[in-house]
């Protein structure tokens, strides 16, 4: 069945003429029709995905593109700026906002011969875990309509998950990648920072903010990688000279004189056993083929989630100060003057956990407070870098749970804010320091739901990160584990 | 730390949001909660640390002054609240 095949697998199936672009691309649309009703996975759908298949199909046959993305459809998450679809990043201030321009990793996928599916749904300007705070409603997980897909780019997990796409883009600002794949037993990669332009990427914190694969395969995620990363004049924080190729990591599965670092403070107490034990395992297995394990103290893990949360709310209270209810969006009805305007649009426009984050960085950068919460969030952050780098001159690579527990059910997160940010402990410090890092399927719970772990390298080790996970795939199949679905009622 | 009401109506001030009653109440529990936690940092010592700010190391990025053709001026404003005469149109500003 076509929905659950790879992106390589549709890509070659294209190439042997066993399929084309438009049926293909026709086939997803199908699965969309039938099951987001169910799943919602996404915001918007790219009502041109057909037509433009066919143009795709026109160009492979005049052997004008060939690259692994040509003629395979792909899931962008809704906080990526697209001229021929609304941009929203699932929240009504953005309602109706069509951007002027697509976002450089939109012309990539475009220039690759990718066919956009549609926007997938998030936490509202990806401040979640679960997906929930999203205006559009809550996305479903696949492997259980009871349980959240995870977030905040809980869409385009989901929307891979349940066959809606078989590639998606997601975005990472402290783990909405590397979560939501771990949720949904997917595998994603949280890039370097600067390795992707994040030009047209809705931003929340700039300062950690990447854009990134998520995928069955760890293979399709590097092919995906592959073609988005690059400098971009647009972002300046984009690395020159940078370009990734990942052939020799997809074909390697001999790991002997790898150095892993297994940090055994992160697991034990307020891990999931079934977790730890899935990560364990997965330990072993990546000892079987060569590497060699080694199991160490990661100090200052718990006041990641702290430093994080400061940092990322004070760049999310300034980028997020551009909605005014003038320029785009939500525009109230009616308003006294301009002051009343922009409180309007705002109150009314901004969900309650945008709203919190809101004001949690305002505070965090207001005067009395700055250095109290903010400056003191950079110096930890500082500490942290310091940690990570002592422990990557001595391993090649840190293995690690994505998250403590499997998804957790809907309508269970919300209430308790700290609880929820305290789940991303995992998975922050990532962003704080900037390191890429995979997450990967790595078992299942009793409970049918999937555990994933990740794996952290130094800046730009992507290469190697690739071939960790390649070779744990050659040998493992929990990443070719699918979903039964549940048919719409 | 502690959060109290009147700061909290300081800050939504400062961030340009309007909250109700019920709004003000949660948030001041909420702020004081997830704040309260992120006091554990205070048993950190950082003296001697300098803030990192940005982790790409990236200096100051020049690039040639060439003019470029800037977006069409109806792409823009089509997604305005509202335009006149090629403009923003906005609620008067000035007595």
């Amino acid at each position: 069945m076509i929905q659950y095949e790879t992106a390589a697998a549709l890509r070659q199936a294209c190439i042997d003429g066993q399929t084309t672009a438009q049926a293909q691309t026709e086939a997803y649309l199908a699965q969309i029709a039938k099951y987001d009703g169910v799943y919602h996975c996404y915001n918007t759908l790219n009502e041109k995905a057909a037509e433009q298949a066919a143009a795709v199909d026109a160009k492979l046959a005049a052997g004008e593109i060939a690259g692994p993305l040509a003629g395979v459809p792909v899931a962008i998450k809704d906080n990526l700026a697209t001229q021929e679809m609304t941009t929203t990043c699932s929240s009504k201030i953005l309602e109706g906002f069509i951007s002027p321009y697509d976002a450089t990793v939109v012309q990539k996928l475009q220039a690759a011969g990718a066919i956009i599916l549609g926007k997938t749904n998030m936490d509202e300007f990806a401040m979640g875990s679960t997906t929930e705070t999203s205006y559009t409603g809550a996305t479903k997980n696949p492997w259980n309509a009871g349980h959240v897909p995870g977030g905040s780019s809980g869409g385009s997990a989901a929307a891979v998950a349940a066959g809606e796409a078989p590639l998606a883009l997601g975005s990472d600002t402290g783990g909405s990648i590397r979560q939501p794949c771990a949720y949904c037993g997917l595998t994603g990669i949280k890039p370097t920072y600067g390795a992707v332009s994040r030009y047209g990427l809705l931003a929340y914190g700039s300062s950690l903010d990447q854009i990134g694969p998520m995928a069955y395969t760890v293979e399709d995620c590097a092919n995906l990688l592959q073609v988005i990363a690059g400098y971009d004049e647009k972002d300046s924080t984009s690395t020159q000279g940078l370009s990734f190729d990942f052939t020799n990591a997809l074909q390697n599965d001999d790991l002997r004189g790898k150095k892993l670092g297994l940090p055994k403070n992160y697991l034990g107490e307020g891990l999931d056993p079934e977790i730890e034990q899935a990560v364990r395992a997965a330990c072993e297995q990546l000892a079987a083929l060569g590497a060699e394990i080694v199991e160490f103290e990661m100090p200052m893990i718990e006041y990641a989630v702290p430093a994080y949360y400061i940092i990322a709310c004070a760049e999310a209270s300034s980028n997020l100060s551009r909605y005014d209810g003038i320029k785009y969006g939500y525009h109230p009805e009616s308003f006294a003057d301009l002051e009343d305007l922009y409180l309007t649009a705002r109150s009314q426009g901004f969900g309650p956990e945008v709203k919190r984050r809101i004001m949690l960085g305002t505070f965090a950068l207001s005067s009395g407070y700055y250095d109290a919460y903010y400056q003191k969030a950079l110096k930890v952050r500082a500490l942290i870098k310091q940690k990570f780098d002592k422990a990557f001159a001595e391993y090649d690579a840190i293995v690690s749970p994505v998250a403590p527990t499997t998804a957790p059910k809907l309508n269970e997160s919300l209430s308790d804010p700290l609880a929820m940010y305290l789940s991303d402990i995992y998975t922050v410090s990532v962003n704080l320091v900037g390191i890429p890092a995979v997450s990967l399927p790595c078992g299942f719970s009793a409970a049918g739901l999937p555990i994933g772990m990740q794996l952290l390298g130094r800046n730009f080790a992507e290469e190697g990160l690739v071939n960790l996970a390649q070779a744990y795939q050659m040998h493992t199949d929990w990443h070719a584990k699918r979903p039964v679905l549940k048919e719409a009622e | 730390m502690e959060i109290d009401r009147k700061m909290v109506e300081y800050v939504a001030e400062l961030s340009k949001l309007r909250l109700t009653e019920p709004e003000k109440e949660l948030m001041q529990q909420d702020l004081s909660k997830v704040l309260q936690y992120m006091d554990i940092l205070n048993s950190l010592p950082t003296n001697e640390v300098e803030p990192l700010t940005h982790v790409s190391g990236v200096e100051n990025v020049f690039r040639e002054d060439v003019a470029q053709p800037s977006f069409a001026r109806e792409k823009i404003l089509q997604n305005a609240l509202a335009a006149e005469e090629g403009c923003f149109k906005v609620p008067q500003t000035v007595e």
